[in-house]
């Protein structure tokens, strides 16, 4: 079954088209990323297809019911997580996980127990304000599930953490997708895409430029793999000779070949014995990506 | 319902925790109340400073009783003219100037010190209209015993505290509402939460209501601790039909609200809503009387007083609190704030705009 089901979707802002055509389908059980530079209409798309913002043309569907105008069937079956932390003022952290399940009519001690599984229990008696960005996260995300909805929307939870916050959050996000629910997710992060996305659908100016698994991106993106010999090991001359490299670099580092048959090239290696210190780049969905959308800088 | 009284709790839980909006709503009206009502209270106030011009015929002619009231309300100074006797009320040294001519006696007094103005004008008047009574009384030969009672006239209508609590009161909830209305709108607005309230199954009258019946209790409060300490502390005695003041209030607060939803929606941070319902309420409460009486303002001020919401909720108050009217007095009054408030939130409701994208 489809858990959404869009069709050529158009959002315009004034002179901005924010969604521009898109066309996205989300199975059931799936976790799919929608991975785009700020301002490439992430947020809107997501906005327009939980329900928030009327679609000037096309049609969303989510888990078989039309989302506009507001549609209580659907809104027990989604959990909304907001870019902002969309937080009551002043509650603890108890107080506002109970807050939001009384909303869906959910008991308190649920409430209290999805606190203990985000690792909140013991900020429970914290307000909101005093919560770190990460826990805050945390939180906001277990206000998103406290009803257990089938379908999870999540816009950029990982925004403005550190490094090890980001990890913690990714153990929360997969076990929420291996609970059986469709999990939709947008962020700028690369890495994040590839650890947490079966697919990912790649955004910019509104419009949806590629859909696939981050493994069938890189693979389309036809991009030659780098492999790096640690100096010494291997002359130049040596290294041009190498079947299937298509150009040969010296630094400092030791020598790098590039090439698009990398199997090939490092069991040559190691019938020259050079395989010591080898590492080998192949492209990543960071490729993938700013092939896309191109490099130019923007605020 | 429990989606109704998780969300009204959750307000009351932000309201009394937020020291800041704590202090506006009640602290700080509360210690207007004690400025006026302690140290400008007229209880146990010395004698009024009265300058005598010349002889004063009527003053003499005084029965006993009424003269005994007059010595309490005045120091009598005595000077021979009239210039020298201004200056001194103009600079302050005395409070009234009093002198008479032919049948009427003239009373010079400044608009300085209202309250000491109106304390001297009435007790005048009660004197002169005591004594006419008494006079007439013995022209037509008839024993009409004397009445006058000079301390009633003060206590009832003129006692400081009796003016201002209904006024002071009125300019608190009128800012705790708008504040309240205001930031929750611009607030919840920010920080998305209003979006994600439309996305959980709540109706939107649900959300609105918690709010309203927040705000309605909150007044309501203030009403309570404005009343229970001007009558502990100040005096205070209210009239017969004071409970009035309950609708007054809560259609005031209403009208209030409906003011900070405007603000709100004119602006686009939870800051400047705050300051725009500010900005909005205390000029008014200055043109409503909330502060001082606009008596003695001119024409034009209280033309544009009168276009004030404010105002009709200071006067409702005022009527059925301490100037003794009926019921019925407050009437006009719920109407012309109802109907503003109606105004006022349907022009608010469309410049609202969900997100200022």
């Amino acid at each position: 079954m489809t858990a959404i089901r869009v069709r050529d979707l158009t959002k315009v802002y004034g002179e901005v088209r924010a969604v521009d055509g898109v066309d996205l389908d989300v199975a059931d059980g799936e976790f799919v990323g929608v991975l785009g530079p700020n301002g490439a209409g992430k947020t809107t798309l997501l906005e327009v297809v939980e329900g928030l913002r009327r679609p000037d043309s096309g049609t969303v569907e989510v888990l078989g019911e039309q989302v506009w105008p507001r549609n209580a069937a659907v809104l027990p079956r989604i959990g909304v997580q907001l870019q902002a932390s969309a937080f009551f003022e002043r509650l603890t952290a108890r107080e506002q996980i109970r807050t939001f399940a009384a909303l869906y009519d959910v008991s308190p001690a649920r409430a209290d127990d999805w606190l203990e599984r985000v690792g909140l229990a013991e900020k429970a008696s914290a307000r909101v304000e005093d919560l770190s960005g990460g826990q805050a996260q945390r939180l906001s995300i277990a206000c998103a599930l406290v009803h257990d909805p089938e379908l999870v929307f999540l816009d950029e939870p990982t925004a403005s953490l550190d490094p090890q916050a980001r990890r913690n959050l990714w153990d929360l996000l997969s076990g929420i997708n291996e609970a059986g629910r469709t999990v939709v997710l947008t962020t700028h992060y690369m890495d994040e895409a590839e650890v947490l996305c079966d697919r990912v659908a790649v955004m910019d100016s509104g419009r949806v430029l590629q859909v696939g698994s981050p493994a069938e991106l890189v693979r389309h993106l036809d991009a030659p793999a780098r492999i790096l010999v640690a100096p010494g090991q291997l002359d130049e001359a040596g290294a041009r000779g190498i079947a299937g490299t298509e150009s040969v670099e010296v630094g400092p580092d030791g020598t790098v070949l590039t090439t698009r048959h990398p199997a090939d090239v490092v069991a040559r290696l190691g019938e020259l014995g050079a395989l010591d210190g080898v590492r080998v780049q192949t492209g990543t969905l960071e490729d993938v990506f700013l092939a896309l959308t191109g490099r130019s800088y923007r605020a | 319902m429990r989606a109704f009284s998780a969300i009204a709790a959750a307000i009351v839980r932000g309201f009394v925790r937020d020291r800041a909006s704590l202090f506006f709503a009640v602290v700080f009206p509360l210690m207007f109340l004690v400025f006026f009502g302690g140290v400008l209270s007229d209880r146990g106030q010395p004698a009024a400073e009265l300058v005598q011009v010349g002889d004063l015929a009527l003053v003499e002619a005084l029965s006993p009783e009424a003269r005994e009231a007059f010595d309490a309300a005045f120091d009598v100074r005595r000077v021979d003219d009239l210039d020298t006797a201004l200056e001194q009320v103009r600079s302050g040294d005395a409070d009234v100037a009093l002198r008479q001519d032919g049948g009427t006696l003239v009373a010079h007094y400044t608009q300085t010190d209202q309250v000491q103005a109106a304390v001297t004008q009435a007790t005048l008047r009660a004197l002169v209209e005591g004594t006419n009574v008494a006079l007439l009384a013995q022209e037509a030969g008839s024993a009409v015993p004397f009445a006058l009672d000079v301390e009633r006239v003060e206590d009832e209508s003129l006692t400081v505290i009796q003016f201002v609590t209904p006024g002071l009161l009125g300019w608190a909830i009128a800012t705790s509402a708008a504040i309240g209305a205001a930031a929750t709108l611009q607030g919840w607005r920010q920080t998305k939460l209003m979006r994600r309230l439309q996305l959980a199954p709540v109706r939107t009258r649900t959300i609105v209501s918690a709010r309203v019946v927040v705000t309605l209790g909150i007044a309501l409060v203030q009403t309570a601790i404005f009343l229970g300490v001007g009558m502990a502390f100040f005096g205070l005695s209210l009239t017969g039909s004071w409970w009035m003041a309950v609708p007054l209030v809560l259609v005031g607060t209403l009208c209030f609200m409906a003011l900070g939803l405007l603000a709100g929606a004119l602006t686009t941070t939870a800051e400047a809503a705050v300051n725009a319902a500010n900005f909005m309420v205390l000029p008014m409460a200055f043109l409503s009387g909330s502060f001082f009486s606009l008596d003695g303002a001119p024409r034009w001020l209280q033309t544009i007083s009168d276009l004030m919401p404010l105002k009709h909720l200071n006067e409702g108050m005022l009527d059925v609190m301490v100037r003794g009217e009926g019921p019925a007095a407050a009437l006009p009054v719920l109407g012309i704030l109802a109907a503003f408030a109606l105004v006022v939130t349907l022009v608010s409701a469309k410049l609202f705009r969900w997100d200022s994208v």
